[in-house]
């Protein structure tokens, strides 16, 4: 059985249909990158994983591991272990960002019967993770993502994922506009977390982040389908041809 | 105006039989003030909405309504324990308005410092008191402060002398409790911070029981040249509670006070904040927090005198309001010929959490210098779908993130109170106030109720 099994999914967002229509099973231990031109429907796909009610579901099913994703509300999905690394982190002013993510970890704690972890338990291992994407200690306790740049934005994000060990993760362009320096930071930080247990999904514009995270798999969508499906070379081809959908 | 006193004739019964019994009634002074702040009262009575400074608040209930004077009753320990106000400090618990000394503890206080009842200070025809009591509150412009002074009699006296630091906050609760006909009380403060002195004193009005009760408060607070004071005013009494308190500061050169509201309880209430800033270089914060549900109708009316030049005051109130709930933010302020180089800003900031929430802002800028610096803004907004999403999709479930949410709403307010036992008491009620009002928010179908108020929140912001 997949990790995630995505069948006949149609999306509408304000009657209008985005999703036309997806099948995708991803594997443990797999990682998948979804490629495509802008509006074609990646973000979708995305924010329905992370089950935003915004996006009205109108056919199909999506199974994790074996149950369905679809009858989850988002902070039950994020608790049994989706995680979507957005492409616009939201800014959240007064929150500061270590109290925000040792109550995020204790809320997936308390779910699968864990103790909640205090403030002098999770520091270490928040520091640790700081460490790990290169960021600034500072960054511990301003607010969620308020004044951060956008690539401390994105490696924010790849930090919430190394702390909260999701098993399907889904990046949503989180090489956009970074550096190529953040940039492998940012990869450096998800490939820590590949694993047999854990599959990945990467939403991504460019070939050059899947030079650092080599995904097995890759998934052309346009408007709402997607259209090919391949191996790594794939990408290489799209960087060539574009997204063209071949004859 | 109209004088809209229908129940003139409760009133002057409660007059007559007060003046025969209250505290310091031989005292000629006392007596004058009184009788001509009652006649004042009697002229104008209550305003009505044609009145500018009442246009959003409406208060017919409490002109319809017989109150009567608040009787003594009895309060146990254990009922006032419920209250919370247990910090290091002072602690004067007054019942009905009157003073319990058996509930207080006034402990030990430093060299210098005073703290007793009014009602024993006007007994013991306090020279003190004399030279401060009524000269600060306008009883022509105020009617609720012409009545509060008519039937002034007890509440909290503090003194504290020049150079004096008192660290610890002064509480004073004050507890209204059941009765069987609609009753009023009207407490009266009077805090003299001496120069270069220091206090923090927190006003906290409770109830027991939900019977109706009008709170007519009044507070006159001098700060000397050089002044720390920072003043906390909670309200959170019942629903059936009319809360009106004016708080009147009188501020020396130099003097720096800050004032606090936080506004979750009662059902009609108005908090009027009035600084005069008399001595030159004064520095005053006026910083607010409205919650309001139901049916709250909430009115913070702020009037800021600059009356010296380079005086600097702030305003900033933020209100969350939910269901049918009311707030209205009237910020007034005068600038005096003489009072060149003023800086004054006032920001006003909401949250709607239902589409019958309202709120009425208003400013009000009168400017009679030249050389100064004067802003205002407004804002309204809801709870952000994105924000709220972006919690929930990290495990974090909606109530607690809507608690998070307004939390950090709420505590732009919270970070302007310096560090304390002042702080920490509200900011323990406004957690727990902040947890009913996000469980009640949820609106989702077959949304789980999950109570987390046993979460750590201190690392917040
Ligand atoms: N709330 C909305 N209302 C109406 N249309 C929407 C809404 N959100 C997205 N869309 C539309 O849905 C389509 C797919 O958007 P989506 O964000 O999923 O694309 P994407 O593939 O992620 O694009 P990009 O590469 O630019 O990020 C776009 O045409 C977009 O304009
Ligand atoms: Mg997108």
């Amino acid at each position: 059985m997949s990790l995630l099994e995505i069948k006949n999914l149609h999306v509408s967002v304000d009657n209008h249909e985005i999703l036309k229509g997806i099948d995708l099973a991803v594997n443990a231990g797999e990682v998948h990158s979804i490629m495509g031109p802008n509006g074609s429907g990646k973000s979708t796909l995305a924010q329905v994983l992370a089950r935003r009610e915004a996006y009205e579901v109108t056919a199909g099913e999506i199974l994790y591991n074996g149950k369905d994703l679809l009858a989850m509300k988002a902070e039950d999905a994020a608790c049994e272990g989706v995680f979507l690394a957005f492409q616009y982190p939201v800014e959240i002013p007064g929150i500061g960002n270590a109290y925000f993510m040792r109550s995020a970890l204790n809320a997936i704690r308390k779910y699968h019967g864990l103790d909640e972890m205090d403030a002098m338990d999770f520091l270490p291992l928040f520091r640790e993770k700081l460490k790990l994407l290169e960021m600034d200690e500072k960054l511990l306790n301003r607010s969620v993502n308020e004044g951060f740049s956008g690539g401390e934005k994105k490696r924010n994000e790849i930090l919430q994922m190394a702390l909260l060990e999701p098993k399907l993760a889904v990046l949503d362009e989180t090489d956009s506009g970074l550096d190529i320096d953040a940039l492998r930071i940012v990869a450096k930080g998800v490939n820590t977390l590949r694993g047999p247990e854990r599959a990945m999904i990467v939403v991504t514009h460019y070939q050059r982040l899947l030079n650092y995270i080599v995904p097995d798999f890759v998934h052309v969508l346009v408007n709402g389908r997607i259209v090919r499906s391949g191996g790594p070379e794939l990408a290489l081809e799209l960087e060539e041809t574009g997204y063209a959908v071949p004859a | 105006m109209i004088a809209a006193t229908e129940q003139l004739g409760t009133y002057l019964e409660s007059f007559t039989e007060f003046q025969k019994r209250a505290a310091g009634r031989d005292l000629p002074w006392l007596r004058e003030l009184r009788e001509s702040a009652f006649a004042r009262f009697c002229e104008v009575g209550f305003p009505t909405t044609h009145d500018e400074d009442w246009r959003f608040t409406n208060v017919s209930a409490i002109a319809k309504t017989p109150f009567e004077l608040a009787r003594d009753a009895k309060v146990s320990k254990r009922e006032v324990e419920q209250f919370g106000v247990d910090g290091p400090g002072c602690h004067l618990i007054f019942v009905n308005g009157r003073f319990a000394r058996e509930l207080s503890s006034i402990g030990q206080l430093p060299a210098g410092v005073s703290v007793n009842s009014l009602g024993e200070e006007l007994s013991a025809n306090s020279s003190d008191v004399e030279s401060h009591l009524g000269r600060y509150l306008n009883i022509q412009r105020d009617v609720f402060s012409a009545l509060n002074t008519a039937f002034a009699e007890d509440g909290a006296y503090v003194h504290v002398r020049r150079g004096v630091v008192l660290t610890d906050p002064i509480y004073l609760l004050f507890i209204s409790t059941t009765s069987d006909k609609p009753v009023m009380t009207h407490p009266r403060n009077l805090i003299v911070v001496g120069d270069e002195a220091q206090a923090t004193i927190v006003e906290d009005y409770v109830s027991i029981g939900e019977t109706p009760a009008f709170s007519n408060t009044a507070t006159e607070l001098v700060a000397g040249e050089n002044a720390v004071v920072s003043h906390y005013m909670v309200e959170r009494e019942h629903r059936q509670a009319f809360n009106i308190s004016t708080l009147r500061i009188q501020q020396g050169r130099s003097a720096n006070v800050s004032s606090h509201s936080v506004l979750f309880g009662g059902g009609l209430v108005r908090n009027n904040v009035h600084p005069v800033l008399a001595g030159e270089g004064g520095e005053c914060l006026i910083n607010g927090l409205f919650i309001g549900n139901g049916r709250q109708h909430l009115d913070n009316y702020m009037l800021v005198e600059h009356a010296s030049p380079h005086c600097a005051s702030r305003q900033f109130y933020n209100g969350i309001l939910d269901d049918h709930a009311h707030g209205v933010f009237h910020g007034r302020i005068i600038v005096h010929k003489d009072a060149q180089k003023t800086d004054a800003k006032q920001t006003n900031r909401n949250l709607l959490l239902s589409d019958d929430a309202r709120i009425d802002t208003k400013p009000q800028l009168e400017i009679y210098a030249d050389d100064v610096k004067c802003t205002h803004g407004a804002t309204i907004g809801q709870i952000e779908e994105n924000a709220l999403f972006y919690l929930r999709s990290r495990g974090i479930d909606e109530i607690a993130a809507r608690k998070l949410l307004l939390l950090a709403f709420a505590n732009e307010c919270l970070d302007r109170m310096a560090e304390g036992g002042a702080r920490e008491h509200v900011e323990k009620l406004i957690h727990v106030h902040l947890l009913q009002i996000a469980n009640s928010v949820t609106r989702l179908p077959g949304a789980t109720v999950g109570v987390d108020a046993g979460r750590n929140l201190e690392e917040i912001g």
